[in-house]
């Protein structure tokens, strides 16, 4: 049996049984209403897993479920060696959210990620203390300023509400997901012009930890088939 | 199980035997140059690396956090925590050394290993810097003599003197000093000083308010968006003047931008990169004080007994190191074996005994030998 990991809830769950459907492969909840239980038909031996979006990517890379839908940021955040562990099978055309990097509109200074280095740096002199990002996704924003050559910053940690953080006082810039910018517009933050770190979008992941047999194999090559999917390499 | 360092075994037996020896040799050895052996700690309060090093030392070093005392991080280096241990209760001059386990995070499907052993020797001392650099650098290079190994020298203050020679405004000075140590972006800088590139609708309004006055500066704020966070208006302000005088600065000379590369490329040995930076000085006098460090550091490492007309000089040696390596820099290495990291490597650090003080700092030059490495090569 493959295990097929869908988020558990929600619109991302809504698109991805949408997007199935397609291949003929029809996923159904059963049991009542708040059971974490569903069944899949249009195809032999596949088992569902119903569990929250964050958590495909651990179950991923541990190998409890074959394949998952999740978001390719968090992925990318969560795992850092993904490209070992994980295959991308198709990004599924939905779930589209950009991970960018936003700064007050009043910073009329400020258009790329050199104008922050610049401001960064002046902020420390000026401030004693460094500019702070504020963000869930330190992985992501961490690697992205390295290679913009951007140093003098924090990071501070925000599991939401991440648009008003600046006007609290606890950070002068955010990294944050965002889909049509109207939120940032509505806090008075404006998204640098070369601060695109991630175009994100719900992803079917494989994954290579998985205990794949003749006849998994099989499964996933007719699932492939069904969805109009290029096969992945397994290695042994 | 990983192994311990670099060696194929467990640390038990014969290996450890073997490692413990060599650690009580090399001590030995720096113990009879005079230095005091201490045992700084090994858990560090996380915000002094942070607070050094940016955001990066997260990559490096691992980090725990206690309820009470907040994160802490495992030493990923000895430099750190002797500086401390100095400054609290060290006189000057001062000689430490110290043996001991470093931690280092490592990339995924990396095989270096995430705990290993450094043998060190620091030496602080506001004195005669050319004889301080020459003493660690013969200690060391004494230790591993008849190891067949190679050396790298640099100075990252030469290609810094460089730049303090450039014919520019102080604030792109201090922009490429600022990124010294990061190649690629210090080479983008140069690009953009060399031939701006045409600036922004945006940029191109913002800069023509700064002509106008500071006032026209706070009109476009105003219609942009209100003020928010620790950034002042008076900071917005301030920066948009400055750009405006950037903008009416004219680029890099090509001359200026000659000079750089010849110095940035500058290569051969100690005494060769010392004669050709006095020639260049004839030039660009702003070279001079450097052409006479390294005249001097010749000078000091012939007294030790390291020829400088064999000793291999790069001016970009040791750029992208971690930072604060300021001045002389070196390295010693297998060259038939890629797959280990340098047995020994060091430099001078006056940059983070400054930074860690908040004044003036206490002139610093050390090195690390990685004893396992040593063993693992085998012939010890």
């Amino acid at each position: 049996m493959l295990k097929l990991g869908l988020p558990s809830k929600g619109r991302l769950q809504d698109d991805a049984i949408k997007w199935f459907e397609r291949g003929g492969i029809t996923i159904r909840r059963t049991g009542s209403g708040r059971e974490y239980a569903g069944q899949v038909e249009g195809i032999e031996g596949v088992e569902l897993v119903l569990l929250s979006a964050g958590e495909i990517p651990r179950e991923l890379d541990a190998g409890r479920i074959h394949m998952g839908v999740t978001g390719q940021d968090l992925v990318h955040e969560k795992l850092p060696h993904w490209r070992r562990d994980l295959v991308e099978l198709a990004e599924m055309g939905f779930g589209h959210a950009d991970l960018i990097v936003a700064v007050p509109s009043s910073w009329i200074d400020v258009e790329t990620m050199d104008d922050l280095d610049q401001v960064a740096a002046a902020f420390r002199a000026q401030h004693g203390y460094r500019l702070r990002v504020a963000t869930k996704y330190h992985a992501l924003v961490r690697s992205f300023f390295r290679d913009q050559g951007v140093a003098d910053y924090r990071i501070v940690d925000s599991q939401g509400a991440t648009e008003g953080t600046i006007k609290n006082g606890t950070a002068e810039a955010i990294a944050d997901i965002t889909s049509s910018g109207e939120t940032l517009h509505a806090n008075h933050l404006r998204i640098l012009s070369d601060g695109l770190i991630l175009a994100s979008q719900a992803t079917l992941f494989m994954s290579r930890n998985a205990d794949w047999t003749a006849e998994g194999q099989a499964i996933l090559a007719q699932m492939c088939h069904q969805l109009d999917v290029a096969p992945p390499q397994i290695d042994g | 199980m990983r192994a311990a360092g670099y060696l194929p075994e467990a640390l038990m037996g014969h290996d450890l035997m073997q490692l413990s020896a060599l650690v009580e040799r090399l001590m030995a050895g720096f113990q009879a140059a005079g230095a005091v052996r201490v045992e700084p700690p090994a858990l560090l309060d996380a915000e002094t690396l942070l607070d050094l090093y940016g955001e990066d030392i997260r990559t490096r070093a691992y980090t725990t956090h206690d309820p009470v005392e907040g994160e802490r991080m495992l030493r990923p280096d000895f430099t750190v925590p002797v500086v401390e241990m100095h400054t609290a209760m060290g006189q000057e001059p001062a000689r430490y050394c110290y043996a001991g386990p470093v931690w280092r995070r490592q990339e995924p499907g990396s095989d270096r290993p995430t705990e290993y052993r450094q043998v060190g020797y620091e030496l602080f001392d506001r004195g005669d810097d050319a004889a301080a650099d020459a003493d660690v650098f013969a200690l060391i290079s004494e230790a591993l003599q008849g190891h067949g190994l190679t050396v790298a020298t640099g100075d990252i203050g030469v290609l810094r003197a460089a730049v303090a020679a450039l014919d520019i405004s102080e604030r792109r000075r201090a922009a490429l000093m600022r990124h010294i140590w990061r190649p690629a972006r210090f080479r983008k800088l140069v690009e953009r000083f060399s031939s701006p590139a045409a600036p922004s609708a945006d940029r191109a309004r913002l800069l023509a308010a700064a002509d106008a006055g500071p006032d026209e500066v706070v009109a476009l704020i105003k219609a942009a968006a209100p003020v928010q966070g620790q950034r002042k208006r008076a900071e917005i302000v301030a920066r948009a003047m400055a750009l405006k005088e950037a903008a009416a600065e004219p680029p890099l000379s090509a001359e200026d931008r000659a000079m750089l590369d010849q110095v940035a490329g500058l290569t051969g040995t100690v005494a060769s990169a010392a004669d050709r930076l006095a020639v260049m000085a004839v030039d660009t006098p702003a070279l001079a004080a450097a052409a006479a460090r390294l005249a001097a550091r010749a000078d000091a490492l012939a007294a030790r007994g390291c020829d400088p007309a064999v000793l291999p000089f790069a001016a970009q040696f040791g750029r992208a190191t971690l930072e604060y390596y300021d001045g002389f820099v070196f390295e010693f290495v297998d060259e038939a074996r890629p797959d280990l990291p340098p047995i020994a490597s060091g430099g001078r650090y006056d940059a983070l005994t400054a930074a860690l003080s908040g004044d003036a700092g206490i002139p610093a030059v050390g090195g690390i030998i990685r004893p396992e490495v040593l063993l693992a090569r085998g012939g010890v």
